[in-house]
């Protein structure tokens, strides 16, 4: 291993290790010190945000081209870690409040980004199944964490039955494409086409059971069926986690495979993905809207902004649109995520013992009662819908002009149109907020309050300064092709 | 910093500082907050005189302008531009103008949540102001899609007994035109490298085919608002629903966003898909003048009847506009003002009988002219002003509109002004129905016998606009001057394209 290698891999050996270690001291701790668990975590977190934004081994390839350490993965490295710190900090009462309060929560967590950082450096298709492991079977237990709740019990099992399934998809894709370029690494690959050894139509087959198994990962329809029983039997904190985490590593392996190492099989893909993108919307927007569950309608509306994502991707194959794709995926991801944690965040503080609070109706009369909140899931909505001035309209923004700008306007068409259908349910929720009478309960978590608020503040002020992040997910992009 | 001194920017934020300070209050102050919103309303109305003073009638071009580089998205610049000049200064001042006088007449008719509904109104007044003011297609439609967001609000919690399902239907119809306009937007951006108004407009050369799509597809959005037939059905829930002051906004400022729009952004950057589109306009605003009417006819509700002769008086203003002739567009533009005071009028005038009886349906009332002398009066003067009586506001809007549809060469037909016409009496024939039904014959009902004339505040509120209403009426020059280099400069780009094509 050289230096430059260490570097390029240090966020995640700073995370490995500091899991590791975490794992046994959380041990020793006692019934007194146990709230030390997750404060530590988020300081590894912290530590790993902060290594991941100095972006040591800036552009290097390391690992003999395995792991590409570049502006793309320190995006995202930065969004998983951050994204880390807020789903601990939403889960510190709330595993406390819910009678649920494991320390091995906190650790499994960081195992879990830990295979999200891997991912997005992943240059190299093993890696990528590595890290997709890596990722997933920490998840896989922490959905199950509230044992013995049934609902939480069924979604780990569900999860991990079809996420395996799913798992097994991508290695055989692996197989197939190192059967027909005779290697994994994504830069071989390009080199295996370029000199025409590659089989294409194995490849072709390769490429799709990999982009099968992703999909799974990050709900797009038709893989999608598990996301609802999962998002909602977990424990809310992990799913406001897996809605950002898993959905931004699935796409990262998507953006890295396909735009930088596959766009010449854009000719045979390019309907596939832009078929999957408006099945998605449509079908994630279609099934939320007769959801009363809340947990189960953001479950929904976080598999239609799958489908807006893919829009993006649709465009891979054309080599003077694809930097605006990824870098506008990239945008997205983060509009998403700021206003999914602050959307989750005011779930988590309605949320009662045994499941109760999740329901649309126990939303009535929020906007009298508890004012604030109110109207920080009041943005939360409009930016979900993409009313301006969110940060989900500057992502859907910039979205929907890649899409207009590789010349699939008819997709951009139907992209507009799901979000209506998007505004009907979102709405249902302000309307049940402002609306109707009720006398809701909220739950006196300092913490959870204030993520919905910084959260609610964030999306308005970062649609109105938004020219950094742009500049930011433009420069991602610049090292990747 | 050019951000805070500039008098536009001035006029269109400065409601802000009264959401500031009324967010400093308890929902208990009433009293404090109402008197907060309208000073703060007062001082914008006084800021957009001040823009008036500042304003050169003279000049066609976009004036006091404010030019910032805003966002970078990628290679595209996005900046904060604005500007006003004769095509929306009129509908600015209208804008300030209404709002004080419809924070007055919620002044015992809104009881609950005062504080949300002044925050409310006035964020809604920001998102008016800046709709007219916008030069940068990126910062209109901001602007745009946020007036939604408190309009939905003012109709869902203040509104009438089916009001959730009104706000929904408000929100979601407006916003499919609006999303179809955002991808046109996009295209823009794409192609033409600028979404700035004045710069797209001088630029031009979009290919007439395209032109049509994108004139569609801002259509789309504009014409949900206006609403032109058949894109009209949100309007009736709409309106009845909403609380008076929200019905006076929604009729006087919000449906003009999509007049304006045609005029700012449809002809202007579309000018020959504007021109093969005009026959086809004029037809759709005939429909909407002759359904309007004849739907009002058969309206128990006022509300109602008055929210169906928006559709109607609406159509009159598309004519003109798509007459593509100085008469029709400075008819239209004056004729948006009229509407909005004649409607506002009478919007606030059904307000105040509700308040009083809490109920709209024509026939629980007869003979108020007995007990209401004053209301009635007023009431009479708004309702010829609607119907178009010469020397009233709303004649000195029609009469050109007609004339100038009736000569268009770009409608092609003197039928449409001819069928138009047929409109103005059928206006004639529901509104003296209405008046009829309110305030004529025996006075027979026992609770209407005992109802009071206008109080002081309510005859504040509604004599600014008598007074216009008789200006407009008798002397409409001044407001003809105000637009009318703007209208010769726009109807300059109409000629070329229409010498290009021909």
């Amino acid at each position: 291993m050289t230096t430059i290698d260490f570097y390029a891999i240090l966020p995640l050996i700073t995370l490995v290790a500091w899991a590791s270690a975490l794992l046994l001291l959380d041990l020793f701790f006692t019934r007194k010190t146990e709230g030390l668990t997750p404060i530590l975590a988020a300081l590894g977190l912290l530590i790993t945000l902060v290594i991941s934004a100095l972006d040591l081994g800036a552009g290097s390839t390391a690992f003999n081209g395995m792991i590409e350490a570049d502006g793309f993965s320190s995006y995202l490295q930065i969004l998983f870690a951050g994204s880390g710190i807020i789903g601990i900090a939403l889960a510190y009462g709330y595993l406390k409040r819910m009678g649920i309060n494991k320390g091995e929560y906190y650790p499994l967590l960081l195992y879990s980004i830990s295979g999200m950082i891997l991912m997005a450096q992943a240059a190299d298709l093993i890696v990528v199944f590595l890290a997709l492991e890596l990722l997933s079977i920490p998840l896989y237990i922490l959905a199950g964490i509230a044992r013995p709740n049934p609902a939480s019990e069924e979604a780990a099992l569900k999860y991990f039955l079809l996420g395996a399934f799913a798992g097994g998809f991508v290695v055989y894709g692996v197989a197939l494409s190192f059967g027909a370029t005779g290697t994994t690494s994504l830069s071989g690959i390009v080199a295996a086409v370029d000199t025409g050894l590659a089989n294409m139509p194995l490849l072709l087959i390769g490429a799709g059971l990999i982009l099968i198994g992703l999909g799974f990962k990050v709900a797009l329809v038709p893989f999608h069926m598990w996301t609802p029983d999962v998002y909602h039997g977990a424990p809310t904190p992990l799913t406001a986690f897996m809605a950002v985490g898993a959905k931004a590593a699935g796409f990262a392996a998507l953006l890295r495979i396909f735009l930088a190492a596959l766009p010449v099989l854009a000719g045979n893909f390019v309907p596939v993905f832009w078929i999957l993108s408006a099945l998605t919307m449509f079908t994630g927007n279609l099934i939320a809207i007769v959801q009363d569950n809340i947990k189960r309608m953001l479950a929904y509306s976080s598999i239609a902004h799958a489908g807006y994502i893919m829009m993006a991707v649709v465009t891979f194959g054309q080599e003077f649109v694809s930097k605006d794709a990824v870098a506008s995926s990239l945008f997205y991801l983060l509009a998403y995520a700021v206003t999914n944690f602050g959307a989750w965040s005011v779930v988590i503080a309605l949320e009662r013992a045994e499941g109760k609070g999740l329901q649309l109706e126990d939303y009535y009369g929020l906007g009298k009662k508890y004012p604030v909140l109110a109207a920080a899931m009041l943005v939360f909505m409009l930016s979900f819908i993409g009313v301006p001035p969110t940060i989900g309209f500057m992502g859907k923004f910039y979205l929907f002009r890649t899409v207009l700008e590789g010349g699939y306007t008819w997709l951009a068409v139907i992209g507009v149109l799901t979000s209506i259908l998007s505004a009907y349910y979102y709405l249902r929720v302000v309307v049940n907020m402002y609306m109707r009478e009720g006398d809701p309960e909220i739950a006196p978590d300092r913490l959870v309050q204030l993520v919905s608020i910084v959260g609610a503040l964030a999306v308005v002020l970062l649609s109105v300064f938004a020219t950094p992040l742009f500049r930011w997910a433009s420069q991602a992009v610049l090292n990747l092709f | 910093m050019t951000f805070f001194t500039n008098p536009l920017n001035l006029v269109t934020l400065f409601p802000l500082v009264g959401v500031l300070v009324i967010l400093l209050f308890k929902q208990e102050q009433k009293k404090e907050i109402r008197w907060t919103a309208l000073i703060v309303s007062l001082i914008t109305f006084g800021l957009s005189i001040w823009v008036l003073i500042l304003f050169d009638p003279n000049n066609p071009d976009l004036q006091l302008v404010i030019n910032l580089s805003w966002i970078e998205i990628a290679d595209w610049e996005i900046s904060y531009q604005m500007g006003v000049d004769g095509l929306s200064i009129l509908l600015v001042l209208l804008t300030t103008f209404l709002t004080p006088i419809s924070l007055l007449s919620t002044w015992t008719a809104v009881e609950d949540q005062v504080k949300d509904f002044m925050i409310f109104f006035l964020l809604l007044e920001v998102g008016m102001l800046g709709v007219f003011l916008a030069q940068d297609l990126f910062l209109f439609y901001v602007f745009w899609e946020f007036t939604l967001v408190p309009m939905y609000f003012l109709i869902g919690i203040w509104g009438g007994p089916k009001r959730m399902y009104a706000a929904v239907k408000f929100f979601l119809y407006t916003m499919t035109g609006s999303v179809l306009m955002l991808l046109a937007i996009l295209w823009l951006g794409i192609y033409q490298g600028t979404f700035s108004v004045p710069d797209l407009t001088a630029m031009g050369g979009i290919p007439a085919q395209v032109q049509l799509w994108l004139f569609l597809a801002f259509a789309a959005a504009f014409a949900i608002k206006v609403p032109m037939w058949p894109l009209h059905s949100w309007l009736p829930d709409a309106h009845v629903q909403a609380p008076t002051a929200g019905s006076v906004i929604l009729a006087g400022v919000l449906l003009k966003m999509g007049t304006y729009g045609f005029l700012r952004f449809n002809i202007p950057l579309f000018p020959k898909a504007a021109l093969q589109a005009a026959p086809w306009m004029a037809l759709l605003a005939v429909i909407g003048i002759l359904y309007g009417a004849a739907v009002s006819y058969y309206q128990k509700d006022v509300k109602m009847l008055v929210a169906y002769s928006s559709v109607s008086h609406l159509g009159f203003v598309m004519l003109g506009l798509f007459a593509l002739n100085p008469q029709g567009i400075q008819g239209g533009i004056l004729q948006m003002v009229n509407h909005g005071i004649s409607t506002g009028a009478l919007f606030l005038l059904v307000g105040m009988i509700y308040e009083r009886r809490h109920t709209r349906v024509m026939d629980d009332f007869g003979g108020l002219w007995k007990v209401m002398p004053v209301y009635g009066a007023l009431t009479l003067v708004v309702t010829l002003s609607s119907m178009g009586l010469p020397g009233l506001n709303g004649f000195a809007g029609e009469f050109p509109i007609l004339l100038g549809a009736f000569g268009s060469e770009a409608i092609g037909s003197p039928w449409y002004a001819g069928l138009a016409a047929l409109g103005v009496i059928l206006a004639a024939v529901y509104l003296l129905y209405m008046f009829q039904k309110l305030f004529l014959g025996p006075l027979d009902k026992e609770e209407n016998k005992g109802l009071k004339d206008l109080t002081v505040r309510e005859l504040v509120t509604i004599t600014p606009l008598v007074i216009l209403i008789f200006w407009i009426g008798l002397y409409p020059k001044p407001f003809f001057t105000l637009m009318a280099p703007a209208v010769e400069k726009l109807l300059t780009i109409i000629e070329a394209a229409s010498l290009a094509m021909y």
